[in-house]
């Protein structure tokens, strides 16, 4: 979080009354790695040091903080009165208290001890701003079991190649790959293996809950060079330029999917015209939409392309053909 | 505003930075509770020729910022023979974090705390706050806990007005849509908790229209978030379970039974993987037997397989799946109509 030039008097405030205990237990450091550490460019760094320089419990010289960045190297001096930290904040408290409680909950984590020591010292030192913490829970993710989540821990931490057996409902397939895992990252409710898959040639993010069986191979495993992992800061989804646009009309009883998925643009539908939604997303591959539209019975339809309306209406017929007369009707 | 940096006067952002710096430092400084006049002549910011009036005004703003960033300033009388005259300080054991060691490994799970947030709206807080655990200088131990990537996102543009409320108490004021309701409908309510459970937030709060708990979805909320009255406003009752309540309404509990489904050979993986029991029928297709909660749900996973699972009992999940893909099927022009 780059303080941006926006950054409001109190903002800066609170962020210089951090910095400067951290910067009193750490005299000499290298101004480079000091602004990396703090978040701050090298330029905002020296401007507020500059602006430390400026301040004191008077305005004699031996009154002043003293501040030095000549040379590349920082000191920070006569700064006794906010050599410490102030107490945390009450979202600097819960964000904390909440992530650790978090923790706790994921399965196969060795660090379960470690995790309450640090929540019972934060507690503590958070006094009273702790409390408001009780009133936000999160859960990072669940689903895929605590044994392959932490063979797979393993496998990265020993830079292992791992023999996954991976179920894609989407399109209703089992595939076997061999994976060079990355991280485990736990986001929107899911736990994903990510890792360079030597059958897409490709980074790829694995549901832990699609994995079948995951085997942690004896052969190196450090993924290619080429390898980077994916920003996950929008979510998991990722749409391609090739990919076809779908128009969507989702009556009412299926507009979650506009929530549910990713969309271009949602557009409301007058009651006269059915009511609902109309939306437009882009998707690689058809088949995991043909199997929305089934699911969503006639709640939702595609409008374009053509192509796709009859891959669904054909579909539709080839099941119902499975319940013989029944499904004539 | 004028840009902060450069080398020409300081701005108005940079001026007030200075102000409030000087006065939290000759606040903290101080062994007895300072007067307003010796405030003024101590932070050269308030002493500019402005009126005593300004300068009154001016400090009652300064002062109710600080507190709202936590500082502890406080007013006490300076002499029991000048008590109309009230003074001003800081007291260091109420400012500064209390000594804290922590182990190594205790770092590294705060650390992995902090950076659950990386990709939210409180990432700025939670790496001001390890920053500060930090501060005494322990480094983080970077073997620890390699691989392992938490993640809490706060996509939902209410999220930072609704939290704020949760922490402070503050009844809010919003438009609501429910799921399949057209119209957004406005709730009074009082925040109780929120819950971040399966990638979605959830508010649990009092509906003081409704007078009963209601479970709000935060990306279902439209429009602003207004906060009505103040901090502190009411209880939250002391027997209130948030994720007990968001759990009950967001996935209520269902009774299992049973269902057999005639599942084509090499398709139907996720059913095989819940299945009691499989058996082959011939080359094509092999019996699966399995339990289901929700009729619809199933029913909807069921027809999502298209021709390559039928389902065969109950009757009731038949006619549900055979009622989905008919729907599918004249919807996008096929059969009689």
């Amino acid at each position: 979080m780059p303080p941006a030039a926006q950054e409001t008097a109190t903002a800066r405030l609170t962020r210089l009354l951090t910095m400067v205990p951290w910067l009193v237990n750490r005299q000499g450091i290298d101004v480079t790695r000091a602004a990396a550490d703090l978040g701050v460019s090298t330029e905002q760094l020296e401007a507020d040091l500059q602006l430390l320089f400026l301040c004191g419990y008077g305005q004699m010289p031996d009154e002043l903080i003293e501040a030095d960045w000549e040379g590349g190297r920082v000191f920070v001096g006569n700064a006794d009165s906010i050599a410490r930290p102030l107490r945390l904040g009450v979202d600097e408290a819960v964000t904390l208290i909440v992530g650790l409680r978090a923790l706790r909950e994921v399965p196969g984590l060795d660090e379960r001890d470690a995790v309450d020591r640090a929540l019972a010292k934060l507690e503590s030192a958070a006094g009273d701003a702790a409390a408001p913490a009780d009133r936000v829970r999160a859960e990072v993710a669940e689903g895929g079991s605590a044994e392959l989540l932490a063979r797979a821990r393993r496998a990265i931490a020993g830079q292992r190649r791992v023999h996954l057996r991976y179920v894609v409902p989407a399109r209703d397939e089992a595939t076997e790959r061999d994976v060079d895992p990355m991280r485990v990252v736990g986001i929107d409710g899911q736990w994903y293996l990510e890792g360079w898959c030597h059958r897409a040639e490709d980074t790829r993010l694995f549901r832990m809950d699609r994995v079948e069986e995951l085997e942690v191979l004896d052969v190196d495993g450090t993924p290619p060079p080429q390898a980077t992992e994916r920003d996950l800061s929008e979510g998991t989804f990722r749409p391609a330029a090739d990919d076809v646009s779908v128009l969507l009309h989702l009556l009412p009883g299926a507009t979650w999917v506009s929530d549910y998925y990713a969309v271009d643009s949602v557009e409301e539908v007058p009651a006269d015209e059915g009511g609902g939604r109309r939306v437009r997303l882009r998707t690689a591959d058809t088949a995991w939409l043909r199997r929305l539209l089934w699911r969503l019975g006639g709640r939702g339809v595609v409008l374009e392309p053509a192509d796709v309306v009859a891959e669904v209406r054909e579909g539709a017929a080839a099941a119902l053909d499975g319940y013989g007369a029944a499904g004539r009707s | 505003m004028t840009s902060e940096t450069g080398g020409g006067a300081p701005s108005a952002a940079q001026a007030k930075t200075e102000r409030l710096l000087n006065l939290v430092l000759v606040l903290l400084y101080t062994r007895r509770p300072l007067p307003k006049a010796q405030i003024r002549r101590l932070v050269p910011q308030y002493d500019t020729g402005a009126s005593a009036e300004a300068f009154e005004r001016m400090f009652e703003r300064d002062k109710d910022e600080l507190r709202e960033l936590g500082i502890p300033l406080v007013t006490e009388d300076i002499d029991v023979l000048w008590e109309d005259e009230p003074g001003y300080r800081i007291h260091q054991r109420d400012y500064a974090l209390p000594d804290i060691a922590f182990e190594p490994d205790e770092l590294a799970v705060l650390g992995l705390a902090s950076r659950t947030w990386a990709q939210a709206s409180l990432a700025g807080p939670a790496a001001q706050a390890l920053r500060k655990l930090r501060a005494a200088g322990v480094e983080r131990d970077e073997g620890a806990l390699i691989g392992i990537e938490p993640r809490l996102r706060t996509a939902e543009p209410a999220f930072d007005v609704v939290k704020d409320a949760v922490l402070r108490r503050v009844r809010l004021r919003f438009g609501y849509r429910r799921p399949e309701a057209a119209e957004v409908t406005e709730r009074h309510v009082r925040p109780w908790s929120l819950v971040s459970w399966h990638g979605r937030w959830y508010l649990n709060a009092w509906d003081e229209d409704r007078e009963a708990p209601r479970v709000f979805r935060l990306s279902r909320i439209t429009g602003p978030v207004r906060t009505v009255g103040r901090a502190g406003a009411f209880e939250v009752p002391a027997d209130h379970e948030a994720e007990v309540m968001t759990r009950a309404v967001a996935a209520p509990p269902t009774q299992p039974s049973p269902a057999v489904l005639r599942v084509r050979r090499g398709a139907g993986h996720a059913l095989r993987r819940r299945a009691r029991t499989v058996g082959e029928v011939d080359e094509l297709w092999s019996l699966v037997d399995l339990d289901y909660g929700d009729l619809d749900a199933f029913a909807e996973e069921v027809a999502g397989y298209g021709a390559d699972v039928v389902a065969e009992q109950p009757p009731e999940l038949v006619d549900a799946v055979v009622a989905r893909l008919r729907g599918a099927l004249v919807a996008h022009g096929g059969g009689e109509g």
